[in-house]
């Protein structure tokens, strides 16, 4: 893969977004069909330029026009915000208060920095195989609550080209939400709670709601792998000990602390797989002799939760003139494009294989180098826009597409409803 | 608005026809009246009501909601006054009328203030919890459906299949079986306060609600709706404030019966400034006592202060320019120039006489605003102690106004459970010596007018004629009397036509 290098992109966003940017698929995701009118033209688009000029209410007539912009304008980084009153870039002739933003898709936006406390293999902005996998889990237990628990039909899963993955959920009764109960959503899905200062941050009660027991089932796929063996979470004492802050001290059982005693057995052992099953054997021991309620399998799936379980960032979703990247969107410090993840494989998703702008660029120059050569000087001077499909980028767009066709579908079920009741045949 | 010309005259009902009207004993109240009513009904009817949802409002304070207490005296005070709530063998219609048309009237006299509105959506809410407490279980599911809710009780087959998960999420199953209880199936959005806390079980967009937790919802319902009909009315209002015949009836209505404002001056001058130290200790409410001492030690106060006190001082009765002497002669003692405080100061307080600026007489603060605004910062005296001073200051305060201990505890528990207009009234009964003070406290100087009245030997203080009556402190029947004698010098032999009056509440 072609390295890249952030001086490179201007020239490198110029070809990208004359051939490869999926403008026609883009297009059709945003217009929803065009059922409702001017719905695309009062979307709220945001262009990050070159040195950080920031340029919001940008808004487009139709597909042509925004092709025509962003090929002008060559913005490092796109941002998609609300569907307006108005059309936005024409926000300042409407009377004082009448601009309102009305509809937007629910967003979440999850993001590796907010695990640091809980990951020994990476900090900040970096990520590796070994933590990603806190990102599978997140998606594959927001997803699931989303779709079984709201009954979320239109989801799209974004890998956001350095940290962390993003979700648009684009049903039609969904974008038309009251901010109250996106808040509302946030904290349904929420169990993780407190900042640096807050040792423990999950909390359970022996009644245990069914989004936490199927978020838990799903977590329990994944745990020995990543947290006994890729993490190593109880790999020293250094490590075990942030384990035992967060069992509650005051847990005894025949004059032993549970502490002392989960502290003795991790000393007996060698590895974490070890450490793991004994502290799991203890836990059960004490409950079992224990009268009390404050002993019990909650504790395990408290440190679980507490080391896998994923954390959002309210106020991304509960706004809804809050702009976010958008799909397509490059980034500018990793070079990486923010592709649509594909749900049936989530597992084998892998962020360091997600093609970047240079390396899409080379694909490109070496197929038309090649198609010159075998076609003599037609080289084409016209710029064409379907180019991605002779590049890696092809199988995401793919992706993308399955996704609109699912919009389709669903929107032609809705009006074929709407006709049967009017007796419209 | 427009009235409509033709009177249209409706025929008496068949039975069949009148139980059709009103089929449950109680309502959401979605579709005014229709039909005729006379001026003096009219009346009637919404004085009754505003007696009933006063009653609501002191039972809600006097005992914990729902208790047996609670629900049996509620329900005597709904069948002395005549009004629906429960199903019985007598003909139901005329109670279900009476509680259709007046709620309707009610929204005409409560609907122009943020107050009057907060307070009427109150009454109206407990009300109505309280009559869908007492609604038999086969006669909820109709309710329901005529009200349009879009809540359906799921058959019992769907129920088993869901039982473990939604007892594992509802926090009212201790352990009680599924099968008594129903439980109904909503759309998620509108379970927002159950499913935010994960109280209720989700599936594929759908809450779960059993029927412990619909009562939450369902009055949620109601108060948005009625918020927005409010809002609504008050637009309206100035065509019904137009109508000779209801103006001073509605007028009456929402001043008479939800506290006076205190802004009429009926002891105007009765007051000295060198009575107002020995009064502060007396008959001040502890809010005001507790102002006064600080501009005493302080020789100042700051604007909350000034506007919280000043305001009262007004509505016991000082004058404009008593109050200018008492605050000038105070700040002057703080090394204040004079000239200072003429250019400063004695405007505002000038301006909140209504002498200047847009000329608004402000009236004091009641209760409720004090506990609710302009919370107290570092080196402000105002608010409310009970609310805003930190419990064991409180304690400190209330043991050297000399409360002694057992009432101590009582006011503190009170202030606990947030109840800190009951914690005042308690304290007016510990230095009043009386084991009821009668009244429910809502203004300070309510308190300060109740606790002359004590220490006046029980001789009421003269009161111009206009003056309204403060709350509960006459019998019921002569405020009829009062009323319905302004009514009749007005022409009370008008039959009003309700089809005017529901034209004017859509």
């Amino acid at each position: 893969m072609e390295a890249f290098d952030p001086a490179e992109l201007p020239e490198l966003l110029k070809l990208y977004y004359r051939r490869l940017f999926p403008y026609g698929q883009y297009y059709r995701w945003l217009n929803y069909g065009g059922v409702i009118k001017n719905y695309f033209q009062h979307r709220e688009f945001s262009f990050t330029l070159k040195d950080d000029i920031y340029i919001r209410y940008q808004s487009f007539n139709n597909q042509s026009e925004l092709e025509k912009e962003m090929q002008k304008m060559n913005p490092y980084k796109i941002d998609i915000g609300a569907v307006y009153s108005h059309r936005p870039n024409q926000h300042n002739t409407v009377k004082l208060g009448a601009f309102q933003a009305q509809e937007k898709e629910l967003v979440f936006d999850i993001d590796m920095t907010d695990y640091d406390d809980v990951r020994r293999c990476c900090s900040s902005a970096d990520t590796c195989s070994k933590c990603w996998t806190l990102m599978t889990m997140a998606i594959r237990i927001i997803d699931r609550a989303l779709k079984e628990d709201f009954g979320f039909k239109h989801r799209l899963w974004v890998y956001s080209g350095r940290r962390g993955v993003h979700c648009w959920v684009c049903d039609e009764s969904v974008r038309k939400l009251s901010s109250a109960v996106r808040s509302g959503i946030v904290e349904y899905l929420s169990l993780v709670k407190g900042g640096q200062d807050v040792k423990k941050k999950v909390h359970l009660s022996e009644k245990i709601h069914p989004f936490v027991r199927k978020s838990i089932n799903i977590i329990k796929k994944y745990f020995e792998q990543y947290a006994l063996v890729d993490q190593d979470i109880l790999e020293n004492k250094e490590s075990w000990d942030k384990i035992l802050a967060l069992v509650p001290e005051n847990i005894l059982s025949q004059d032993h602390f549970l502490r002392d005693e989960l502290q003795q057995g991790f000393q007996r052992h060698s590895s974490s797989l070890q450490r793991w099953e004994n502290l799991k054997n203890i836990i059960n021991k004490y409950q079992k002799n224990n009268k009390n309620d404050k002993c019990g399998p909650w504790l395990e799936w408290e440190i679980m939760l507490q080391y896998c379980f994923p954390r959002l960032d309210i106020n991304v979703s509960k706004g809804i003139n809050h702009l976010l990247k958008s799909p397509f969107s490059v980034h500018p410090k990793t070079g990486r494009i923010s592709v649509p993840i594909d749900l049936q494989k989530v597992d084998q998703f892998d962020p360091f294989t997600v093609p970047t702008i240079s390396s899409i660029c080379h694909e490109l120059d070496v197929i038309s180098t090649k198609e010159e050569k075998e076609k003599g000087a037609e080289s084409d001077i016209k710029p064409r826009t379907r180019d991605y499909k002779k590049t890696s980028l092809a199988p995401f767009v793919k992706v993308f597409e399955q996704f609109l066709e699912n919009l389709d579908k669903s929107r032609k079920g809705e009006l074929l409803k709407k006709s049967d009741l009017q007796k419209d045949f | 608005m427009e009235f409509s010309g033709v009177k249209r005259r409706k025929p008496r009902l068949a039975d069949d026809q009148r139980n059709a009207c009103y089929p449950h004993s109680l309502q959401f109240y979605l579709q005014p009246p229709s039909g005729n009513v006379s001026l003096t009904e009219f009346e009637t009817l919404a004085i009754d009501r505003v007696k009933l949802l006063k009653s609501v409002e002191n039972l809600g304070v006097s005992y914990v909601k729902g208790t047996e207490q609670y629900q049996s005296k509620l329900e005597a005070e709904l069948r002395k006054l005549k009004f629906s709530y429960r199903e019985s063998l007598e003909d139901e219609y005329e109670p279900r009328r009476k509680d259709h048309i007046s709620h309707f009237i009610l929204r005409l006299a409560y609907c122009q203030s943020e107050d009057l509105r907060r307070w009427f959506i109150q009454q109206e809410m407990d009300l109505l919890r309280f009559r869908f407490s007492i609604l038999p279980k086969d006669k909820i599911q109709s309710f329901l459906k005529d009200s349009h809710l879009q809540f359906e009780a799921i058959s019992d087959e769907e129920k088993t299949l869901r039982e473990q998960d939604i007892m594992a999420s509802s926090p009212s199953f201790g352990g009680t079986q599924l099968e008594l209880e129903s439980v109904y199936k909503i759309p998620f959005a509108e379970a927002l306060d159950l499913f935010r806390g994960r109280k209720v079980y989700l599936e594929n967009g759908f809450a779960y609600v059993p029927h412990k937790d619909i009562v939450a919802i369902i009055l949620n319902e109601f108060r948005t709706k009625l918020s927005k009909a409010l809002a609504l009315t008050a637009r309206s209002l100035p065509a019904v404030q137009s109508d000779e015949r209801l103006q001073p009836l509605l007028n009456h209505l929402s001043h008479s019966y939800t506290g006076q404002d205190y802004s009429t001056q009926g002891n105007v001058g009765k007051i000295s400034l060198d009575q107002i130290d020995s009064l502060s200790t007396k008959s001040f409410p502890p809010c005001m006592r507790q102002l006064h001492k600080a501009l005493r030690e302080n020789h100042h106060l700051r604007h909350g202060g000034r506007m919280q006190y000043g305001l009262f001082l007004k509505g016991i009765g000082l004058t404009l320019e008593q109050a200018l002497q008492f605050w000038k002669q105070e700040f002057i003692r703080g090394k204040m120039d004079p000239d200072k405080f003429d250019k400063g100061y004695s405007y505002n307080i000038r301006h909140s006489y209504g002498k200047e600026g847009k000329r608004t007489d402000y009236t004091p603060y009641s209760c409720m605003k004090i506990i609710l605004t302009n919370t107290p910062g570092q080196g402000d005296y105002h608010g409310c102690p009970f609310r805003h001073s930190d419990p064991e200051l409180l304690r400190q305060k209330l043991q050297a106004y000399k409360i002694p201990a057992a009432g101590l505890s009582q006011i503190l528990d009170l202030v606990k459970g947030t109840h800190y207009q009951v914690a005042c009234q308690k304290f007016f009964e510990m230095t009043h010596n009386v084991d009821d003070c009668g009244f429910s406290l809502s203004h300070p100087n309510q308190f300060f007018f109740e606790s002359q009245r004590i220490l006046g030997g029980g001789k009421d203080i003269k009161k111009e004629s206009v003056q309204p009556e403060t709350p509960q402190t006459r019998p019921s029947v002569q405020r009829s009397k009062d009323s319905s004698s302004a009514l009749d010098s007005l022409s009370s032999s008008l039959d009003m036509d309700l089809e005017e009056l529901e034209e004017l509440l859509q």
